[in-house]
């Protein structure tokens, strides 16, 4: 008995070789061993071709010479001061919710007795590098020292902030996603009130943020009333939703934003004529309220029948139930689900590419019109720049919807 | 003692709170409620059109197109309307090659990402990873700045001399019918008809007896042979046509627009990245258990997977799939970026050519809307054929 222990020890497998793992992974058999040398000889080449074109092929001088086109499109050049003044708001905004929440799930894991690692810089790394990259790749191509210097300050207050939103006292800290949106808010307004620009003149990649968020807060409630209408024990009420959801669901969104461009004036009482922004974030909203809505649903369905019994039980009304007892665990339970249409409108909003409104991805066709760079096929250059910009933003998204996923234990409950 | 029980049944709550009155009446609300938005909307059409001198019917159908469309023998002088037809046809001939492309893609690459191979697996999921997260319209913009790299139609290339391939279009050997084929193609219809049936005979009695089937070699045999037997008889009814330039015209052979070729693949390889993460789930998804009997009954690696794992895995990635296949057809209507002329195309030159906007988008909608009824219907049909009946 006591001597099986230390054999067993000793047994213990070390970590293997490369030579014992390449032999277990890559050249097992045959037939392994030859589709290894086939795709190992397509990784080289091919790792090498693009780091050549990155490096010495691919000019980027397109990019560099437009990159605030590519940031902001046509925003007014002496008004770019109201772009860094927002996106310190923002920064401060994500950092004390980011903050707060830390605070929060440490003050409930305490409660419950259980342990809580705080996220470490480490951490942060692992799950943001893609952004660090890219962060990084666009400030290498400034050319002034500006951006860098919004950069960093906007780290700092964003650091800052999340200190704070740790250390809020436990009242403000659950009106924490007020704050942010009051941040947001304010942000908004520092673009466009007190004789700011209107989104009309917003564009590149700031505008595809901003027809993202505000596709989906828009559509938020228009399909939390769909979902609850496809729900409902009112025949006619659900009858109405699922016509709308599977209208839209049926339908491209190219032929939404064709009738917001082309005959969204015409279905308006004469005299109203929206701008393109107004008419591609409708089309949007409508065709997102249908998506969400699924999704909501999704949710509504996997609440236990248990939970509105009991609440029926205790004398809650149907309205009450609905809000207190069945929305907020259907909502929680949906939350990466709408992370993941979140990363689908933000791939979608580039749609507004065919109807001419200036996105980060129509601002790759303009800068191919420049007398400079007309007609030397530089889109091979500005298109994958573009993609990697949409690669980030959706890689990560997907990694943290992952993540929240495991974290809220979807399914197990 | 107690209150009299009729008491209680006889006391009804007032209108207001009785849930009867409360349901009817939300529910004659939501619908008013509809039908008046959707009057206005109607009104502000009919007087806004009216106003501009537009008409508000669906007669533009019946005028003139007043455009071409690239190969394709459509007149200018024909209606609306025909154009419409011409630019479905379009979208299906991207369905027709696309869906079959994007799922044997999309099933290999889900199959490879969970290859034991270190290399073939990473591979997979590298370009999973960087397919899935780059806006489709994106990635058909990119591969048509890649076909543009191809020669001009001057300088085209023509390797083996089989092809002729331009940035303007890519032409492909074809069949080309000479006397005769139309009874050649007839009787090759009813010998496919005698094959499956012969595949049916030889599946039933390996059923029966347990004989092997050998199935594919029984048909394709008698295929064959009928087929190489009726083309000697009718005296060479077909030939293969080949692609030839003559100044800016390729003559003879298949004839594909270069944006066709960049719609095709390009949507392909994007589908095809959502699929394979679909496949790649329900391979998981299938029960330990299978794969452990499989090993337990010494199956080879690949027996395992053609015979145990993929057949249950396919019941779970068929709708998911067929979901994706819907996603493709819509995603078709990005061939307006780069000017293919599929039926969103189509509909927005015939709007550009001075026609009323509602109606033709309307009416656009409808074809996709068809589209997808189609394949939700086939969705549910064959969801109910496949799975298993747990009672």
């Amino acid at each position: 008995m006591a001597a099986t222990t230390p054999v067993q020890s000793s047994r213990r497998p070390s970590a293997p070789t490369f030579v014992q793992w390449s032999r277990k992974n890559l050249f097992p058999n045959w037939y392994n061993s030859v589709l290894s040398i086939i795709f190992g000889a397509l990784f080289v080449w091919l790792g090498f071709s693009l780091f050549r074109w990155i490096l010495v092929t691919a000019d980027w001088e397109i990019v560099i010479r437009n990159l605030t086109l590519f940031m902001v499109g046509q925003f007014p050049r002496d008004e770019l001061g109201r772009q860094v003044g927002s996106i310190i708001l923002i920064a401060a905004a994500i950092g004390l919710l980011a903050g707060a929440a830390t605070a929060n799930a440490r003050a409930r894991a305490m409660e419950a007795g259980l342990p809580f690692d705080i996220s470490t810089p480490r951490d942060w790394l692992q799950r943001f590098w893609p952004m660090l990259l890219l962060v990084v790749i666009l400030l290498s191509l400034t050319r002034t020292i500006t951006p860098t210097l919004m950069t960093i300050a906007a780290l700092v207050v964003g650091v800052a902030a999340r200190y704070l939103g740790l250390y809020l006292p436990s009242a403000a800290r659950r009106r924490a996603s007020l704050i942010f949106a009051v941040l947001v808010v304010a942000a908004v307004l520092v673009l466009w009130g007190f004789g700011g620009v209107p989104p009309d003149r917003w564009g590149g990649l700031h505008l595809t943020f901003v027809l993202t968020v505000s596709g989906i807060v828009l559509a938020f409630p228009l399909g939390l009333m769909l979902a609850l209408g496809r729900r409902s024990t009112l025949p006619a009420v659900r009858l109405l939703s699922v016509t709308y959801i599977e209208f839209i669901r049926g339908v491209p969104l190219i032929t939404l934003l064709l009738m917001g461009i082309f005959a969204l004036g015409f279905m308006l009482p004469p005299g109203v004529d929206p701008s393109s922004f107004v008419r591609i974030l409708v089309a949007i909203t409508l065709f997102e309220a249908a998506y969400l809505a699924e999704n909501v649903r999704g949710g509504l369905q996997g609440v236990p029948k248990g939970q509105t019994e009991a609440a029926q039980a205790v004398g809650l009304a149907p309205w009450k139930t609905m809000r207190l007892i069945v929305l907020p665990q259907a909502l929680r339970s949906v939350i990466p689900a709408m992370v993941g249409q979140f990363i689908s409108l933000y791939k979608d909003t580039s749609l507004v590419y065919i109807v001419g409104i200036t996105d980060v991805l129509y601002v790759s066709k303009l800068v191919n019109a420049q007398p400079e760079f007309f007609g030397q096929g530089l889109s091979r250059v500005t298109l994958p720049f573009v993609g990697l910009i949409y690669w980030v933003g959706s890689y990560t998204m997907s990694r943290e919807s992952r993540r929240l996923e495991k974290k809220l234990g979807v399914g197990e409950r | 003692m107690t209150a009299h029980p009729s008491t209680v049944e006889t006391t009804r709550p007032p209108f207001w709170r009785d849930l009867r009155v409360l349901r009817a009446f939300a529910q004659v609300a939501a619908v008013a409620g509809a039908i008046f938005l959707f009057r206005w909307i109607l009104g502000n059409v009919t007087t806004n059109l009216e106003s501009v001198g537009i008409r508000t019917d669906f007669g533009f159908l019946n005028g003139p197109a007043g455009f071409q469309v690239a190969n394709s023998d459509f007149e200018p002088a024909q209606p609306v309307s025909d154009v419409i037809l011409v630019g479905v046809r379009n979208t299906f001939a991207l369905a027709i090659l696309g869906i079959p492309l994007l799922t044997i893609f999309g099933v290999l690459v889900g199959v490879a990402r969970l290859s034991p191979n270190w290399l073939v697996s990473k591979a997979a999921t590298t370009y999973v990873e960087t397919l899935r997260n780059i806006p489709p319209l994106l990635v058909i913009l990119f591969t048509n700045a890649l076909i543009l790299l191809l020669p001009r139609i001057q300088e085209a290339a023509t390797p083996f001399g089989w092809f002729v391939i331009s940035n303007r279009s890519i032409s492909v050997p074809w069949i080309a019918n000479g006397s005769g084929a139309g009874t050649y193609w007839m009787v090759l219809a009813g010998t496919l008809l005698g094959a499956v049936g012969i595949w049916v005979w030889r599946t039933r009695r390996s059923d029966a007896s347990g004989e092997p089937h050998h199935r594919v070699l029984w048909s394709g045999l008698f295929f064959i042979g009928v087929a190489v037997v009726a083309y000697l008889l009718l005296d060479d009814p077909i030939a293969l046509s080949r692609p030839e330039l003559e100044g800016l015209v390729v003559t003879g052979g298949f004839l594909t627009l270069a944006n066709y070729v960049t719609v095709l693949i390009a949507l392909s390889l994007y589908t095809a990245s959502h699929v394979a993460e679909i496949v790649r789930g329900s391979i998981q998804a299938v029960a330990k258990g299978q794969v452990e009997a499989a090993n337990a009954l010494a199956l080879g690696s690949f027996q395992r997977l053609r015979f145990v794992i993929l057949p249950q895995a396919f019941r779970i990635a068929l709708p998911p799939i067929i979901n994706q296949y819907l996603n493709f057809v819509k995603n078709t209507s990005l061939a307006l970026a780069i000017g293919y002329a599929e039926v969103t195309t189509i509909v927005f030159q015939v709007i550009g050519n001075g026609n009323p906007a509602p109606q033709s988008i309307v009416l656009l909608m409808a074809v996709y809307l068809t589209f997808s009824l189609v394949i939700s219907l086939i969705v549910n049909y064959v969801n109910r054929r496949i799975q298993y009946v747990v009672n």
